[in-house]
C-alpha cells in the first residue's frame, strides 16, 4: 500500500513537470472550462426564460446538476482522458510491454500514470456552482447528507472510470477506439440536465444502459436532501458492478494482448 | 540448476487471411478467414546462472517472440518455460523483479522529462528507497558514463546516450536475468561498444544471467560464449560461439567499385559473386580463397574501390541454411 502511495506521488510529480513545460495549456483550459459553463447555463436559462422548467426541477435545483457535471468533466481532464485516453497508444505501439513487466497492478498503473491539472479550473468551477446553487435552492444540507452526498459522487466518478476503462481496454483487441471514447464522452454530456427532463425512452436508457442519470441525477437528489434509499443503494451497486467488470474484463484482455512489433 | 530452461516451446498467431484488392478486402469484411502461423517452434534450451547467451536469427525467425514468451509478456501455445523458478506468464511481482527487458525499438523513459524523473517513477514502483535509488543510480551512472545527461530532457539525447539511459533504467532494480532485444540497434561504432563493455562488466560484477539478440556480429562475438540460433521458429543451433564462427567464418564480404559497367556474365569466372548494382559488386568469398579471388579480380577488372567485410550476420545464415550445413 505504501509503495503504490508513493508511485501515485512519483506518477504525478512527474507529470505534472511534464505538463508545465507547456504553461499556455492552463490558459486554454481555463477559457474552454469557462465557455462550456457559460454556454450551458445559457441553454439552462432558455428553458426556465420561457416558464418551461425541466422535469420538475426548479432553476437553481437544475444547476446543481450542471454544477456535478461540470466537476465530473473536471475529473475527466484531470485523470481520466490523460490516462484512459494513452491506453490506445500505449498497445498501437507496444509499450505495454514495459507496464506489465513493472512490478505494480497494471490497471493502476494505466489508470493513475498522467495527471493532468488543466482539468481542475473545472472541477473548482463545479464545486463553486454545487455550493452556491444548493444554497439558491434554499437547502442547507447537515453533514450526514453531505457525506452521503460525497459517497454518491464517488460512486459518479467510479461508474464513469469503469465505463471508459472497458471501452479503452477493447483496444487490445481492436486497436482503434478513438471514436468509442469520444462517442462516450458526447452521450455523457445528457448529463448536463436532470435525467428526468428527458422522454421516458431515453430516461429508461440513460438509467439502465448508459448509467447517465447515476452519474449526475443521483448526487444532485442526494445533496439537495431528496435522495431515496432505492437510488442510492442501485448506485453503490452500479459502482461496484462496473468496477468489478472493469477489472474482470482487463485481466480477460491480457490474454489476448500479443505485444506490437518486434 | 538452470536459471532459464525452454521445454519444446512453441507459439503461433491468429491473423487475418486477406487477400489484397477491393474484392478481397469485402470478402475479408463479411467473412474473416483467419489462420494459424507458427512463429517459434518445439525450441528446447536452458542456461545457466551467469551465462551470456547470443539469440542470432534473421527478421521474423521467431527472436523476439522467444523473448516475449521468456519475460511473461506472451503466454506459449506449446511448450513449457521456467525462469528463475517461475513460470513468466503468471507474472508474479517477484518474478518481474528479477528480471529485465530493453528493446532496441521501444523506450520506457518519458520523453519530454529527464531520465531521472522516469528513474524516479521506477524507484518508486519497484519500492527502492530513495537513499538506496540514488546510490545505485549514482553506481550504474558512473558504469555507463552519464552525467548531466541524465537532468537533460530525454528526447534531447542522442540515440547513444538515450539506449544508456534505457539500460540504467531497466537494471535499477537490480534484476539477475537480462534480457536484450538488440540493444544496439541504431548506434554508431562507438556507442555499440560502449554498450557492450557495460553489458560485459555488468555481468562480471553482478552474476547476471543476459540473453541478448542481435543483428550485429560484433556484439555476438564481444559478449557471447554461447549462441542459440534460431531460423523460421526453430532452434538450428546451440554451442559455443567458436564451434559457429569457425563454420561461418570461412566468408569475408568483399565490396568493389568498378570503373565502368560490364555485363553479368563477364563475372562468369566468379561463383562468389552475391550482386551486381551498377558498377558495384558483392561477392562472399571463402577465407582460403580470399587472397587469390582478390588478386583475380584486380587483375581482370579496373578497380576504382575495395572493401573487404565480416559480412552481415543475415547473409551469413541465409548462406548457412542455403547450402545445408546447419540442422
Amino acid at each position: 500500500m505504501g509503495r503504490y502511495l508513493r508511485s501515485l506521488g512519483a506518477f504525478w510529480s512527474s507529470s505534472l513537470a511534464m505538463e508545465l513545460e507547456y504553461p499556455l495549456n492552463a490558459l486554454i483550459e481555463l477559457l474552454s472550462v469557462l465557455g462550456n459553463l457559460a454556454g450551458s447555463v445559457v441553454v439552462l436559462a432558455l428553458f426556465y426564460g420561457r416558464g418551461h422548467g425541466l422535469g420538475g426541477w426548479s432553476w437553481d435545483e437544475a444547476l446543481v446538476v450542471l454544477g456535478i457535471y461540470t466537476l465530473l468533466d473536471g475529473f475527466t481532464s484531470t485523470l481520466l482522458q490523460p490516462n484512459l485516453g494513452a491506453i490506445v497508444n500505449h498497445v498501437r505501439t507496444g509499450s505495454l510491454d514495459f507496464v506489465l513487466l513493472k512490478p505494480i497492478d497494471s490497471q493502476f498503473w494505466l489508470s493513475a500514470r498522467s495527471f493532468s491539472p488543466w482539468g481542475l479550473p473545472g472541477v473548482l468551477a463545479g464545486l463553486a456552482l454545487i455550493g452556491l446553487a444548493t444554497r439558491w435552492a434554499g437547502a442547507s444540507p447537515a453533514l450526514p447528507t453531505l457525506l452521503g452526498a460525497g459517497l454518491l459522487l464517488l460512486c459518479s466518478a467510479l461508474i464513469l472510470y469503469s465505463l471508459w476503462f472497458v471501452l479503452a481496454a477493447t483496444s487490445i483487441w481492436f486497436v482503434k477506439v478513438w471514436n468509442a471514447t469520444e462517442v462516450l464522452r458526447s452521450t455523457l454530456v445528457a448529463g448536463r440536465f436532470p435525467v428526468s427532463a428527458y422522454p421516458p425512452a431515453l430516461r429508461t436508457l440513460f438509467t439502465l444502459v448508459l448509467p447517465v442519470a447515476f452519474l449526475t441525477t443521483v448526487p444532485a437528489e442526494a445533496i439537495l436532501g431528496r435522495a431515496t434509499p432505492p437510488w442510492v443503494l442501485a448506485s453503490l451497486g452500479m459502482a461496484l458492478l462496473s468496477l468489478t467488470l472493469s477489472r474482470a474484463l482487463w485481466r480477460h484482455a491480457l490474454r489476448y494482448y500479443t505485444s506490437a512489433s518486434s | 540448476m538452470a536459471i532459464v530452461e525452454a521445454r519444446g516451446l512453441g507459439k503461433s498467431f491468429r491473423v487475418a487471411d486477406k487477400q489484397p484488392g477491393l474484392g478481397g478486402t469485402l470478402r475479408h469484411f463479411f467473412a474473416r478467414r483467419l489462420k494459424d502461423i507458427p512463429a517459434v517452434r518445439d525450441v528446447s534450451f536452458s542456461i545457466e546462472p551467469g551465462e551470456v547467451v547470443g539469440f542470432l536469427g534473421a527478421n521474423g525467425a521467431g527472436k523476439t517472440t522467444t523473448l516475449k514468451m521468456l519475460t511473461g509478456l506472451i503466454e506459449p501455445s506449446a511448450g513449457a518455460v521456467e525462469v528463475a523458478g517461475f513460470r513468466p506468464f503468471r507474472r508474479q511481482a517477484s518474478f518481474l523483479r528479477t528480471i529485465t527487458l530493453v528493446m532496441g525499438q521501444k523506450q520506457q523513459l518519458i520523453w519530454d522529462l529527464p531520465p531521472l524523473d522516469s528513474l524516479r517513477v521506477n524507484a518508486a514502483v519497484y519500492g527502492i528507497p530513495e537513499a538506496e535509488a540514488r546510490r545505485r543510480i549514482e553506481e550504474l551512472a558512473e558504469m555507463l558514463e552519464l552525467g548531466e545527461e541524465l537532468r537533460r530532457p530525454v528526447r534531447k539525447l542522442s540515440l547513444g546516450q538515450r539506449m544508456k539511459a534505457e539500460l540504467l533504467a531497466a537494471l535499477l532494480h537490480r534484476p539477475s536475468v537480462l534480457f536484450l532485444d538488440e540493444p544496439t540497434l541504431g548506434l554508431d561504432v562507438n556507442a555499440q561498444v560502449r554498450v557492450r563493455e557495460f553489458l560485459a562488466d555488468y555481468n562480471r560484477r553482478t552474476g547476471a544471467t543476459v540473453l541478448l539478440t542481435s543483428h550485429y556480429m560484433g556484439d555476438i562475438t564481444a559478449l557471447c560464449q554461447r549462441v542459440l540460433l534460431i531460423h523460421q521458429g526453430r532452434l538450428f543451433y546451440d554451442g559455443s560461439l567458436q564451434e559457429l564462427t569457425q563454420r561461418l567464418a570461412p566468408y569475408r564480404e568483399v565490396c568493389c567499385d568498378l570503373a565502368g559497367p560490364y555485363p553479368p556474365e563477364a563475372f562468369a569466372g566468379f561463383d562468389e559473386l552475391e550482386s551486381l548494382i551498377g558498377q558495384r559488386l558483392r561477392l562472399l568469398v571463402s577465407r582460403e580463397q580470399l587472397t587469390a579471388t582478390l588478386s583475380r579480380l584486380l587483375s581482370s577488372f579496373p578497380v576504382l574501390d575495395l572493401e573487404v567485410n565480416d559480412p552481415p550476420v543475415e547473409e551469413i545464415i541465409g548462406r548457412l541454411f542455403r547450402e545445408g550445413t546447419v540442422g
